[in-house]
């Protein structure tokens, strides 16, 4: 059957079966490998991609049910050769170790700061409960998020331009 | 890899061409919606459906949380983050919050319904406590109409329920009466996971005395249990820390649990008496506060 996402913008559409998980989509059909593959039974989080603005699992995704849908993967984070600041706090913050878990991470915690501008750590935890780290113990990931939502509440309080972090 | 063995897909325009479907293919065809429940166990080859009827598209049927004089009505495809974010459900049945907090994580429950988690029949869904012990009605539609049963019939055995092959459930009726409270207790081994024991709990408080009941029990039977014995022994009597004592050992009595990789029998009858108590005693004070 015809399956055709927009990904990233892009309107991709391959003839697939039915049974294709949107995870293996993305990662073979527009070649898009960001997106992990972990443990594909939704309890991992590592293949989270946002589909119409929400984080999804798409391991526990058709890529049939997307059809017409919008999705986004981490991919979509650098603009014009600047990472989103979700992506320089996990710099800054040393966020990640291994970076298996990484995409999921970033794209959950993007959703969560779209939704939350300025969440507190209870609400990053919860918001993160769905993802699984084995490196980092989770403290250094909820500290890259506080600071990227530090950094973009300067941004849209006036300031020019990004802050760096001494 | 794992990957679920082939099947027809189709995309449902409406809720009366997805029950014709449903009956042109016959038991092999099966509703998919959030699909957090049904694709893993089509990966694991726990189901084999021959083709899946995708009903995603019929929100604007499905998708709903209505305040009606007697009653709320939740559209089948409902989905946990909206059922969890209701503000009605929250100050009406308050036991929908409680268990939405702590059912899988915010990113499944983004995908997952309640029509779904109910159709699951897993044990172990707190959903199908939390509906039991609200005393719920859920509406099933099939080719010729609809027929509403109550939670109590839902239930058939393991993963098995009333819903006939040709029928679809697409509505979850909770009652609304007076002087009621609802609370739902879990103790799982980490965060989202099922439950090792979960109870569900509902009083409707009149003049003092506890009119009704409901308590059901997750994860401690070959179904949801609804705890009849521990219901019958609340009402008509005054709310009080020993009487919720004795519905606890009632449920301790009556539930069946099963040991496995969660905790071993007496464990988990000893987490059926104390979230029985736990559950009764929040829903008592959140009755006891809306009359106030």
């Amino acid at each position: 059957m015809e399956v055709k996402i927009t990904i990233n913008g892009q309107e991709v559409s391959r003839d697939v079966e039915p049974r294709t998980l949107l995870v293996h989509f993305i990662r073979d059909t527009p070649g898009l490998t960001g997106t992990h593959w972990g443990c594909d039974t939704s309890n991992c989080g590592a293949c989270v991609v946002l589909m119409d603005g929400k984080p999804v699992k798409s391991c526990t995704t058709l890529a049939a049910m997307c059809t017409g849908h919008e999705i986004r993967t981490v991919e979509s984070l650098e603009q014009n050769g600047r990472l989103d600041p979700i992506q320089m706090g996990f710099h800054e913050k040393h966020g990640l170790h291994c970076g298996f878990c990484t995409p999921g991470m970033l794209m959950t915690t993007r959703a969560l700061l779209n939704e939350n501008p300025n969440p507190t750590e209870a609400e990053i935890r919860t918001a993160i409960s769905g993802a699984i780290c084995r490196c980092t113990g989770y403290k250094n990931i909820v500290s890259a998020v506080r600071w990227a939502a530090e950094q973009e509440a300067a941004m849209t309080s006036g300031s020019s331009g990004m802050k760096q972090e001494a | 890899m794992q990957t679920p063995a082939p099947f027809e897909y189709e995309r449902a325009t409406s809720v009366e061409g997805a029950i014709a479907t449903l009956q042109r293919i016959g038991p092999e065809a099966r509703l998919i919606a959030g699909g957090h429940s049904l694709l893993p166990m089509m990966k694991l080859r726990l189901a084999n459906p021959e083709y899946l009827i995708d009903i995603n598209d019929l929100e604007e049927e499905l998708s709903y949380v209505d305040e009606r004089i007697t009653e709320i009505r939740i559209g089948a495809l409902t989905r946990h983050a909206e059922l969890l974010e209701s503000e009605l459900l929250a100050r009406r049945a308050p036991v929908f919050r409680d268990a939405e907090e702590v059912i899988a994580d915010p990113v499944v429950r983004n995908r997952g319904t309640i029509g779904g988690s109910l159709c699951q029949a897993d044990a172990a869904e707190d959903l199908s406590a939390v509906c039991a012990a609200l005393k719920a009605n859920v509406v099933l539609r099939g080719p010729d109409g609809e027929r509403v049963i109550g939670m109590d019939g839902f239930y058939i055995g393991p993963f098995t329920t009333a819903v006939g092959a040709d029928e679809m459930l697409t509505e979850v009726r909770i009652p609304l009466r007076s002087g009621a409270g609802s609370a739902h207790e879990k103790v799982e081994r980490r965060a989202g996971d099922f439950a090792i024991a979960a109870v569900s709990a509902a009083v409707w408080i009149e003049g003092g005395v506890i009119a009704d009941a409901g308590i059901a029990l997750g994860a401690l039977g070959p179904t949801t249990i609804i705890a009849t014995r521990a219901e019958e022994a609340l009402k008509g009597r005054p709310p009080s820390e020993e009487l919720f004592s004795q519905a606890g050992e009632i449920a301790k009595e009556d539930c069946a649990p099963v040991p496995d990789g969660r905790g071993p029998v007496d464990y988990k009858r000893h987490l059926a008496n104390v979230l029985t108590v736990r559950a009764l005693r929040r829903a008592t004070s959140r009755a006891l506060q809306q009359e106030a």
